[in-house]
């Protein structure tokens, strides 16, 4: 065995991630707040303190995030934007922390991670996303140094012996896969699937902006454990930071002999890695259409087998992985398979990286072991729906997925417990609907992002979502007949069965489980021609009311000049121009517009 | 600034870098680049190049979303209309931004200054509702504060 000498050179690291220093976090959420200001800021500041960006710990909410750390005690602060840096460099000054922007002292002390267990997202947020040192000190690399002293086939009997499952959302086996390519011979290619198209989902942009050696490290654990010499990081040009990330991470891979030939000294074990951008499609999430998109070709799907293992990219076998599952791997390695499946539920292991996104007070990516469940991920990280409100629904997995309402919140998070009532774990976003969010419409928004999307290729999904789309436009326009609901569940089902690929397959999971769980909201539609969320524009009217104190604001926002009245008067809006924006409604001041 | 559609020099020197099937989406990805959009001669020039079809090269660009065919304006600005984003609203902002601009998404203002179009997700869902002008991305949006990027644009 060649000692690892390129590792043990990688040392400065430990001192960065212990001295005193100021954090900002830098990914594209951080940046979205101002972090990029508040970064120059301080930069601009003259500190004796090392000031660096990192990438996200995950409370997007709070974005910007500063972490604090001096003489050795650390102090976190979230909504830092450029105008507060002052607040911060004076707590700094006086030794002491700004109360009005502290969020804790450690992670585990604030609401947000208190029942988190962060494996994976552990260095996001933590370390500059690049400097391989500081990777290397939080135990980066460790996984591939046990990993390259077993024999690939030991790889991937440890992968399956940790119950390892595709995070991409099939759940497909990991160590599984991988058996199948290993047994081929010849030329193999591995590919990361990072063209995370689904909405409300950004784990994998999170993992490639904040902790991009993870994914590298995976990926070249991966390459030797099924004999291949070729990876393909496929992604989506939508994330112009993770691509940059990746492709300077890749370049400093390569310059520490983590990648190219002869990795670590090993003769003979040669892995070169490459960014493949994808161009705005989401179905090229879907396996074998994102083979077609690598080879220059439209990104369609095609009828399996062939499956990828047996002829993939250019008739070669290839092995397709989600980049969460491929970051896992290294922990896998360097914690043992026993240890990683001791986390999680019975038939899902380890740990689920998901996104809160909607109507909730907290949003973010968080990291909780399988088998929590929704009611304490909702109510307990993510702090319930915002005040005023109440809690609705859950859209889990994306436009593949389904709608999980209140009375299914104790399911756990797992991939089986979610399959059990027609919703998926997906990608892991979980967006949030309380009760000013229509189910209808929000079943309609997923129908016309699925018809949009779909390639064309096979009739069901292209025609299936297009005439459900229909439909549901129709009910939330008050168009709706009683049968349109016969309609809406055989075509979902027709389309459920009949399409090429999983787009198609899981596009009427969204109309299904609404249709199940939510029959009412859809009956009062086609019924009474109205909309109990308020929240379809044709079936909403707005009205001055008694408090209307003719201030003539709400006329002045009009966009059609549908509102009258002499200043000082109550107005009147004129329902047969009124096109429903809201404006008026958003503009007053005295409460004196009804919507209704 | 997207560079001249009429030089042809800049379009050999991008496309000797591609020759084979597989760069077809990468090469149309640097022309898009270079000037904005994909101006129709390039297409032929990459077609030659690439020793393909006219048509194979059109039915990948025109498969994708990602690519353009008109020019976009100085400022291209991209709504998300994801869910995170739609359940807050986005669909709201968007009509506003038509208004403002006078402009529907898809279309560019007279001055050729500011396009405007709706994308699927841009992955910000914590910041929804969220937008991108160019590559940077603004979250949190409201009407307010969507008016006053607008105006700093100008």
């Amino acid at each position: 065995m060649t000692p690892i000498t390129a590792l043990a050179d990688l040392k400065k690291g430990h001192e960065a991630l212990t001295c005193d220093r100021i954090t900002v976090g830098l990914a594209t959420c951080g940046i979205s707040a101002g972090a990029d200001r508040t970064l120059a800021a301080f930069q601009a500041a003259n500190l004796p303190l090392i000031i660096e960006n990192v990438g996200c710990l995950g409370n997007c909410y709070a974005e910007p995030i500063v972490t604090v750390r001096q003489d050795g005690s650390t102090a976190i602060y979230g909504h830092v934007t450029e105008d507060k840096v002052q607040k911060i460099l004076d707590a700094i000054k006086t030794k002491t922390i700004c109360k009005e922007l502290f969020l804790g002292r450690t992670l585990e002390e604030i609401d947000f991670y208190k029942i988190q267990k962060r494996l994976l997202l552990a260095n996001c947020g933590k370390i500059n996303p690049l400097d391989i040192d500081q990777y290397v000190a939080t135990g980066g690399y460790d996984g591939l140094a046990k990993a390259l002293r077993k024999k690939p086939q030991e790889i991937i009997e440890d992968v399956l012996a940790s119950g390892l499952r595709g995070r991409g959302g099939a759940g497909f086996p990991t160590g599984q896969k991988w058996r199948l390519i290993a047994v081929k011979t010849g030329k193999k290619i591995l590919v990361c699937n990072g063209d995370e198209g689904d909405p409300g989902a950004f784990m994998n942009r999170t993992v490639m902006e904040s902790d991009p050696f993870k994914l590298i490290e995976g990926m070249t654990i991966a390459a030797y454990a099924i004999g291949s010499d070729e990876g393909i990081i496929y992604t989506r040009a939508e994330y112009p930071l993770a691509v940059k990330t990746l492709r300077s991470a890749i370049t400093i891979a390569e310059s520490h002999n983590l990648l190219g030939k002869n990795i670590l000294g090993i003769e003979g074990f040669n892995f070169n890695l490459r960014i493949v951008m994808g161009a705005g499609a989401f179905v090229c999430g879907e396996e074998t259409a994102l083979m077609n998109s690598v080879m220059g070709l439209r990104g369609q799907p095609h009828y399996k087998p062939p499956y990828p293992a047996d002829k993939g990219i250019y008739g070669y076998p290839t092995n397709i992985n989600n980049v969460s599952t491929l970051s896992f791997v290294p922990l896998i390695m360097s914690m043992g398979a026993k240890e990683f499946a001791k986390i999680g539920s019975e038939k899902s292991k380890g740990t689920a990286v998901l996104c809160l996104t909607g109507k909730i007070n907290r949003t973010g990516v968080i990291e909780v072991p399988m088998g929590t469940p929704l009611r304490e991920i909702i109510f307990g990280i993510a702090g319930g729906p915002p005040q005023g409100t109440t809690f609705k629904a859950v859209q889990c997995g994306g436009p593949a997925g389904g709608c999980v309402s209140e009375k299914y919140l104790d399911l756990p998070v797992d991939y089986e417990s979610l399959l059990s009532i027609g919703a998926m774990m997906g990608s892991g976003g979980l967006v949030v609907l309380n009760s000013d969010s229509c189910m209808v419409d929000v079943a309609k928004f997923f129908m016309s992002f699925t018809r949009s999307e779909s390639c064309g290729k096979c009739t069901p999904c292209r025609e299936g979502t297009t005439r459900i789309w229909e439909i549901l436009d129709k009910i939330t326009k008050g168009l709706g007949t009683p049968k349109d609901i016969e309609t809406l569940k055989s075509l979902s089902q027709y389309v459920k069965e009949n399409s090429l690929c999983g787009l198609g397959q899981a596009a009427p999971n969204p109309i299904l489980t609404t249709l199940a769980q939510f029959a009412d909201e859809y009956r009062v539609h086609i019924e009474q021609k109205e909309c109990p969320s308020h929240s379809c524009r044709n079936l909403v009217h707005y009205r001055i009311n008694e408090k209307c104190t003719g201030c003539g604001n709400c006329a002045r926002h009009c966009p059609v000049h549908c509102i009258a009245g002499r200043l000082k008067e109550k107005h009147v809006i004129d329902q047969s121009v009124c096109v429903r924006c809201g404006a008026c409604y958003e503009n007053c001041a005295f409460d004196a517009i009804d919507k209704g | 600034m997207p560079a001249d559609v009429n030089d042809l020099k800049l379009v050999e020197s991008i496309l000797k870098k591609y020759s084979r099937k597989e760069d077809t989406v990468a090469a149309l990805q640097e022309l898009q680049q270079t000037f904005g959009y994909l101006e129709r001669g390039h297409l032929e020039l990459l077609a030659k190049q690439l020793s393909l079809p006219l048509v194979h090269i059109t039915g990948v660009a025109t498969f994708y979303t990602q690519f353009k065919f008109t020019p976009k304006g100085t400022y291209h600005i991209s709504i998300c209309r994801g869910t995170a984003c739609h359940v807050k609203n986005s669909e709201t902002l968007l009509k506003h931004v038509e208004r403002k601009l006078n402009i529907k998404a898809g279309e560019i203002t007279t001055d050729k200054k500011i396009s405007l179009e709706c994308v699927n997700c841009i992955g910000a869902c914590a910041k929804a509702p969220a937008m991108m002008i160019n590559e940077k991305v603004y979250g949190n949006l409201d009407e307010k504060k969507i008016d006053m990027i607008i105006h700093s644009l100008e």
